[in-house]
């Protein structure tokens, strides 16, 4: 400690205290909040992953969507849907469906994370499209614009995800599901792939900076508690008016026959 | 008479007059009498409790608490409880009231009979001598200066409200057949602002769009409730339009109006698969591919549909303005 007693007067002390401060400090975090990174699949592994893929398609795609994936009379043809496209629907559990009904729901998934990553690597490596995104690449915390995000949701998904993202019904029996609890990763394919119903909302509409604070604005009204009282699912005048015309009226019925009764 | 008459008439009913009425228990029997009494008191404590709990909530608790009900979900606390304290506190005024009243208020029976409503002939001579009398102190005959100022100015008065009538004016004029759309409008993103290349949309893809605006020009929403369009891109082969209407897509890009033909809602939940539009207030369906021809719903026509064509730089822009008025019918309107 003899040095620091020799130099601690010196005039280049307290910045050179503090860049070694910073430093430690820096290091400390990145090593201690550092996650492993998954190796990335090398070249030689990208044909296993699509052989599994070809496997896993073949016993429970197939039947549907045709041996090679061309399509059938009840299922459309995936050549072109690209990656993003088999991880949000195999992802979110909308694929295999559970039933012939107008509309694939979200479910638990039936594949897990890599069967489903062999999948889309066995879809997009038969026609090109676009990639699957992750939800870990997305910077929507740090990029996105809850304002302008809000404006865009409004003009772009609210009239079939409802103003506050709860979901809407669609014609015959199809619905726009809610988008509370969604994956951002999901959200994000979704507008570029258009699964289902959906249009495709392309990259040069809305930009992908753009996407990003769509992403943002949902997950601030996820987690925005509701300060004004019962939320009542947040569908505006449905609930609200479902409950004051069955509760409300209901009550004022009984209330009535009980003042017209004869006391005895 | 024999009884073979009689026994083909029936026997007027005698009137049987108003039952006789029943006493209540408790005008009978002292103990119910309490026990009502106390069931009075009771309803009125409750209400005041309710008073108590809203002061309580409304002084005392934290907005951010939340408690999670069955079938509301999770609720806001000091919300939940401002309003039961209040709901509580009004209704069970009234609950004991009327429980007051129907037990223990007098329960006697009282016929009130009807009577002419014209007054006593004494009553209605007396009324119009009193009136003359106050006409004559007042002096309304003799002094004409003020009968006749009081008259104008009450006449003018009656001209206000005819003058309120000029705001229900003035005339539209040519709002309602004319939106922002010129020959070689670019369509822009909303929001965003940035036009669009037929390139930047896929097949299947939808923007929503408006009219390009001018430097410095500012977006009025007025214009925007007239002006919004919607941009669909779908595969070239599936259109089925004349010649014409054909002649105003582009490579499979068609934009219609979104202000609804029936009620003027904004007409934006497009079904990829299906091609159709629907509108979410009446649910008036169009279908995409024939023009936004109605398929089902109270909408009387199709949407209008914006002639497209691409310009020296390659953006999107209406080839025309509309050929007809956007949005729900009006009086003046060719319904051609």
């Amino acid at each position: 400690m003899n040095f620091i007693s020799r130099y601690r007067r010196s005039k280049f002390f307290g910045p050179a205290l503090l860049a070694a401060a910073l430093f430690i400090l820096g290091t400390t975090y990145s090593v201690a909040s550092a996650t492993t990174f998954k190796a990335v699949t090398p070249a030689s592994d990208k044909t296993t992953l699509v052989a599994e893929g070809k496997e896993l398609f073949a016993r429970g795609c197939s039947s549907c969507h045709g041996l090679n994936a061309e399509g059938g009379s009840i299922a459309p043809s995936l050549l072109g849907v690209g990656a993003a496209s088999v991880d949000f629907q195999v992802g979110t559990g909308r694929m295999p469906m559970a039933d012939m009904s107008v509309q694939a729901s979200r479910k638990t998934p039936v594949y897990d994370e890599a069967q489903t990553a062999a999948l889309a690597a066995y879809v997009a490596s038969l026609a090109p499209g676009p990639a699957s995104i992750k939800s870990a690449d997305l910077a929507w915390e740090r990029s996105g614009d809850t304002a302008q995000g809000g404006e865009l949701f409004r003009t772009n998904c609210a009239m079939c995800h409802n103003f506050a993202g709860q979901g809407g019904a669609l014609s015959q029996g199809k619905y726009a599901p809610s988008v509370m609890g969604a994956e951002p990763g999901q959200i994000y394919e979704a507008m570029i792939t258009g699964p289902q119903s959906m249009p495709v909302f392309s990259d040069k509409i809305i930009t992908p900076a753009e996407k990003l604070s769509i992403i943002k604005w949902i997950k601030s009204a996820e987690a925005e508690p509701s300060l004004g009282g019962a939320s009542l699912g947040r569908t505006g005048p449905v609930t609200e008016g479902l409950l004051s015309w069955t509760l409300g009226i209901g009550g004022l019925i009984g209330v009535a026959v009980w003042l017209a009764s004869k006391a005895r | 008479m024999t009884t073979d008459n009689h026994s083909k008439e029936i026997a007027p009913l005698s009137d049987p007059g108003i039952p006789e009425h029943v006493h209540r228990r408790t005008d009978t029997d002292p103990k119910a009498a309490k026990k009502a009494e106390r069931q009075v008191a009771i309803l009125f404590s409750i209400s005041a409790i309710g008073t108590i709990l809203f002061v309580y909530s409304y002084t005392f608790m934290s907005g951010d608490i939340f408690v999670f009900l069955p079938v509301m979900g999770s609720t806001n606390a000091k919300q939940l409880f401002l309003g039961l304290g209040m709901a509580i506190s009004l209704f069970f005024i009234g609950l004991g009231a009327v429980h007051w009243a129907k037990m223990l208020m007098p329960d006697n029976e009282i016929i009130a009979h009807r009577h002419e409503f014209r007054s006593e002939e004494s009553d209605r001579e007396d009324f119009v001598k009193t009136v003359k009398a106050g006409a004559e102190a007042a002096g309304l005959g003799r002094r004409s200066l003020i009968k006749r100022s009081l008259g104008a100015a009450l006449g003018l008065v009656g001209l206000t409200p005819l003058l309120l009538l000029r705001d229900l004016g003035p005339l539209p004029k040519d709002d309602f057949t004319k939106t922002s759309w010129k020959a070689g409008t670019r369509l822009v993103t909303d929001p965003g602002n940035r036009p669009i290349k037929p390139s930047d949309l896929e097949v299947g893809a939808v923007a929503q769009v408006l009219p390009e605006l001018q430097p410095g020009e500012l977006r009025k929403l007025e214009n925007i409730g007239k002006d919004a369009v919607l941009l669909i891109r779908i595969r070239p082969e599936e259109f089925q339009l004349d010649a014409e209407r054909l002649s105003w897509t582009h490579e499979g890009i068609i934009a219609f109006s979104k202000i609804c033909s029936h009620m003027g809602c904004a007409v934006a939940l497009y079904e990829q698969q299906t091609k159709h539009l629907l509108c979410p207030c009446h649910q008036s369906t169009f279908d995409v591919t024939r023009a936004a021809k109605v398929i089902f719903g109270p909408s009387a026509r199709p949407l209008p549909q914006l002639a497209l064509m691409i310009d020296a730089d390659g953006y999107l822009v209406a080839k025309q303005p509309f050929t007809e008025p956007v949005g729900p019918s009006f009086w003046e309107r060719d319904s051609a």
